[in-house]
């Protein structure tokens, strides 16, 4: 049986992994590598490494970053954050990410996407969106809005209708933050979630809001999430992805047990 | 140490599978036409993503002919998600590409239904008996798929999944093995899979 991802996000400043809340107050957490491997073992299905500085000069940081940590790693590795050309995204991978995932260089240049799927296959794109629900529109989850900057700036789209166009221009996946729940560890915004996953045939991974066990549940539920992404959830100790696994297996939702 | 000759026919990244075999103690070379590797080696590792259409090249270059002399001599080789697809006759991702032919049959798309196309995450298969590829491999393990399109159950399948259908995770007849699942990403039941064909040897196989 198909099994719901549980995707451990590594937050990368400098080569280092850095916890936060909201990106201030960073407290280093350890090596990337390491951590990597570390979630592996404990029944990740997937890591993601989010590089918050996307600096000029952070970049060959990242890449021996992203080199070190796929040495050891054989689960899915994704790399995101600073990756504005095929050329960027084509050092991810020869470094040895198998997906990518980008953001405000897909809204503002959409061909990329299907650029980096020619050469790389659709498998490897993921689509992150940022949304916030509209309190203004009628419809406040289906008209949710995409917004960009860490969720300072809108760029005037709705989150339903990007994720759409993205599967069409090639994306492998779609990676959808709630903006409204980002931080908050009240729940992922499931409403806004099953509104995109419904709206596509790829996978749509659930981030932002996660805080216990149930919040998973309900968004592989009610929320129709393929994936979800856990962050803090593991870094404050709240959980392993093994101890979050048996639980909800417990509650019913298929997942894979690590050996 | 074994060495393996990994194909590049330039479909998706290499890195992965080039990584994980060397983690395993193989020695990789990589060709992208150069048929003398082929025709030299002692083993294949034939990967590849996205579209069917894209092993066209492999006919280009000669990359077909090469394979099919070096299965015929014996050489233990392993073909991953499109370089499994590409074992059979075809598919109907690209119907006018010809497949290798080892299998008789053709890839087909998922059928239609309420379920989420691509198939993409970890799912459980389920060996079939005297699978080689699989030996170790319990009942109810995980591994790493993401495709379209998917290749049937006949007597040359060494390991099913079920997803909307069942189908072939994998084929495997003599010294050719076809994965559809991605085994550099599938853990350790990935490593142990890759370990076996690593260690497949002509001369243990039946009469």
């Amino acid at each position: 049986m198909l099994t719901k991802r549980i995707i451990a996000c590594l937050d990368v400043h400098a080569g280092r992994v850095v916890k936060g809340v909201q990106f201030v107050d960073l407290v280093d957490a350890g090596d990337p590598a390491t951590q990597a491997a570390r979630h592996a073992r404990e029944g990740a299905d997937e890591i993601v490494l989010l590089d918050i500085t996307a600096t000029h000069e952070g970049r060959q940081t990242l890449l021996d970053t992203v080199r070190n940590t796929a040495r050891e790693l054989f689960v899915p590795f994704c790399v995101g954050g600073g990756i504005h050309s095929a050329r960027d995204a084509e050092q991810v991978f020869e470094a040895g990410a198998d997906k990518v995932s980008i953001n405000s260089a897909a809204l503002a240049d959409p061909a990329l996407i299907s650029t980096i799927g020619a050469s790389f296959g659709a498998q490897a794109v993921v689509v992150a969106i940022d949304a916030r629900r509209d309190t203004e529109a009628a419809d406040p989850v289906r008209q949710a809005k995409v917004f960009v900057h860490g969720g300072r700036k809108p760029v005037g789209r709705c989150a339903v209708e990007w994720a759409r166009e993205a599967q069409e221009r090639g994306a492998g996946e779609i990676l959808l933050t709630s903006m409204d729940s980002d931080g908050t560890r009240a729940g992922f915004d499931c409403e806004l979630t099953a509104a995109v996953s419904e709206a596509v045939s790829i996978p749509v991974i659930a981030s932002g809001g996660a805080g216990t066990v149930a919040h998973f549940a309900e968004v592989f539920g009610r929320g129709k999430a393929d994936a979800a992404l856990a962050a803090s959830i593991f870094h404050f100790g709240v959980s392993t992805s093994r101890g979050l696994k048996e639980e909800l297996a417990q509650a019913g939702i298929p997942v894979r047990l690590p050996c | 140490m074994t060495r393996v000759t990994v194909i590049d026919y330039k479909a998706g990244n290499l890195t992965s599978v080039l990584k994980t075999l060397t983690h395993l103690g193989a020695e990789t070379v990589v060709t992208d036409g150069d048929l003398n590797l082929v025709e030299s080696a002692e083993r294949i590792v034939l990967p590849g993503v996205g579209h069917f259409a894209a092993t066209e090249r492999l006919d280009r270059t000669g990359l077909t002919g090469a394979v099919r002399s070096a299965i015929a001599r014996g050489v233990p080789f392993l073909g991953i998600c499109v370089g499994m697809q590409w074992l059979y006759s075809g598919s109907s991702e690209a119907p006018n590409q010809l497949g290798l032919g080892a299998f008789p049959e053709s890839c087909s798309r998922f059928t239609e239904s309420t379920e989420k196309v691509p198939h993409v995450g970890w799912n459980s298969i389920e060996v079939r008996n005297g699978s080689r590829l699989f030996a170790g491999v319990e009942p109810g393990e995980f591994v790493y798929f993401t495709h379209s399109y998917k290749g049937p159950v006949t007597a040359d399948t060494a390991a099913v999944t079920q997803y909307i259908e069942t189908f072939a995770a994998a084929v495997e007849r003599g010294n050719v093995m076809g994965v559809q699942f991605h085994p550099e990403k599938s853990g350790e039941t990935g490593l142990k899979i890759l370990r076996n064909f690593l260690a497949w040897q002509v001369k243990d196989a039946p009469c």
